[in-house]
């Protein structure tokens, strides 16, 4: 057993040394050229020597604002929504043919349109992101709810509770796996559409900071950028793993991990 | 104080119908225990959820102390076969006893003492903070127990209750529900499909046809109580009854030979 952990931990590094080491040889090699991709470590130094400034913290915050408020705004909006619809099959029928036609929509196409009417506003990049990210949640929150044992559904009403109260004690809690996985989904997407608007809107954050490192040809700072949105993805990742994990104690996915 | 008149369930219109249940009548008095059992299929299930209010029969009707069976009554507790679907699994043991009790009128101390009381009985009071999924399946069904004697029912209606766990706890969870029905007095509806179990925990044992369903006989168990696995089961008369259901039950299973067989067919048998 303790064989294995040290094994485990030992992949996870060596893969990470291994990825780093290959990216600063076809680099210093010439492989790529350095003005193309610039080298591992030049491009690590020069992401330390940017976590020494104002700007560098602020762009990420803001990048960070995008994402949190596209996401919490997508989830107002698409675990109530999602519960009408995957509690009532009147509300199902009725709005089956407007979601099936939005939902396909990429969400970039609505660039130009954010353009001309919320122009280069935060609003307008909470408004992309949270596009993007109601989807995915919106669709697991139907299908969670939709999934609710029958068994346990009788059992309440047998005991006399009422629809409502069923509905926060019984249908919410089982569809929450289900609205998990939509959250880390949305989660991803979010982030992405927050730096997309960033990119292509200028709306300021890290994206921004790519698109102007990009325009003065600094590629030292954009690869350095693209890294911190990189960490700023893994930095998510982990916070909302380990919230899953405290929201699914109960669930068998997660009782391996707690007992 | 529970009577059953007439009922019949029919599943789909026309000749693709499904008659579930034909026409199903028997009462059940205060106090008592009755046992249904029937031959797999017959519609057992169904029976249960019309006289739980779960279901609308499509013929005849349900009468709980003279009124008619419309929805979930507040004096009628469920037990379901099915445990590990029945409790929540992101409750513990404390909270899924607590289910029925939120919406009604009582302090917090009277909750909390129902509770106990309740979880007391089925010997539990030690995992009350566990979660149902860290306790066996015998554990788990007692939970569900608890659940509803904390709902302080008149009638309690028991689904198959311990068709999931094995033999030995079969047995135990038998002799704790007779426990708890001394303790509390209540009135116990039991649908079972084991001959052996109607015939050692009820009063009177209600015999089904295979569906379409009707009451084929109705068996009196004056069997002593209190009962005991062992002593009870090497009695004649329960080896008689038993003998007596079994009977009753094969002949619904065999394949339809001759008319006699038929039920409801018309013809006298």
């Amino acid at each position: 057993m303790r064989l294995r952990r040290i094994t485990d931990v030992l992949i996870f590094v060596l893969s990470i040394v291994a990825a780093l080491a290959f990216w600063e040889a076809i680099s210093r090699t010439g492989v790529i050229s350095e003005k193309d991709l610039p080298a591992m470590s030049t491009t690590f130094s020069e992401l330390w020597d940017l976590m020494q400034t104002g700007t560098f913290w602020h762009a990420l915050l803001q990048t960070a604002r995008g994402w949190a408020l596209g996401l919490g705004v997508a989830a107002a909006l698409a675990i109530p929504i999602g519960i009408v619809l995957g509690s009532s099959d009147f509300a199902a029928r009725a709005f089956r043919v407007p979601i099936e036609f939005l939902r396909p929509i990429p969400s970039a196409a609505l660039i130009p349109v954010l353009f001309l009417t919320l122009g280069t506003t935060l609003q307008s990049e909470i408004f992309l992101a949270a596009f993007g990210a109601f989807w995915p949640l919106l669709i697991q929150t139907i299908y969670g709810v939709r999934d609710v044992d029958p068994v346990a559904l009788d059992t309440a009403r047998s005991f006399g509770v009422s629809t409502f109260e069923g509905l926060y004690r019984i249908k919410l809690p089982s569809a929450v796996p289900y609205i998990a996985t939509g959250m880390r989904i949305s989660s991803g997407v979010a982030l992405i559409l927050a730096f997309t608007a960033e990119l292509f809107m200028g709306n300021p954050g890290l994206g921004q900071k790519v698109n102007v490192a990009q325009a003065f040809g600094l590629e030292n700072q954009l690869y350095a950028y693209a890294l911190a949105t990189g960490f700023l993805g893994l930095a998510i990742h982990v916070v909302s793993t380990a919230a899953e994990r405290r929201a699914l104690r109960w669930h068998p996915s997660q009782r391996a991990v707690t007992a | 104080m529970l009577e059953t008149k007439g009922i019949a369930k029919i599943y789909g219109t026309g000749p693709k119908a499904t008659h579930a249940l034909e026409d199903v009548s028997f009462t059940v008095t205060d106090g008592e225990f009755v046992c249904v059992v029937g031959p797999s299929g017959c519609g057992k299930t169904t029976l249960l959820k019309c006289i739980a209010g779960l279901m609308r029969p499509t013929r005849g009707e349900v009468l709980l102390r003279g009124k008619r069976v419309v929805e979930p009554p507040e004096e009628l507790a469920l037990v379901f076969q099915d445990y590990s679907r029945s409790l929540m699994p992101w409750s513990t043991v404390r909270n899924n006893v607590l289910l029925p009790l939120r919406h009604k009128r009582l302090s917090t101390a009277e909750r909390k003492a129902l509770v106990a009381e309740s979880l007391g009985s089925v010997g539990l009071t030690r995992f009350i903070d566990h979660y149902p999924w860290q306790l066996s399946g015998g554990m788990q069904q007692r939970v569900a127990i608890a659940r509803a004697l904390a709902y302080q029912p008149a009638i309690l209606l028991m689904d198959e209750p311990f068709a999931s766990v094995d033999a030995q706890t079969r047995g135990d969870l038998e002799d704790l529900v007779l426990r708890v029905r001394e303790q509390y007095g209540i009135t116990i509806l039991f649908v079972t499909h084991d001959i052996d179990e109607s015939v050692y925990l009820a009063d009177r044992v209600v015999v089904l046809t295979h569906s379409p369903t009707t009451v084929k006989e109705i068996v009196g168990v004056s069997l002593p109580r209190p009962r005991d696995q062992i002593a009870t089961k090497e009695l004649a008369d329960f080896i008689n009854l038993r003998g007596h259901v079994y009977r009753l039950i094969r002949r619904e299973l065999t394949p339809v030979t001759s008319v006699d067989a038929v039920p409801n067919s018309g013809t006298p048998v």
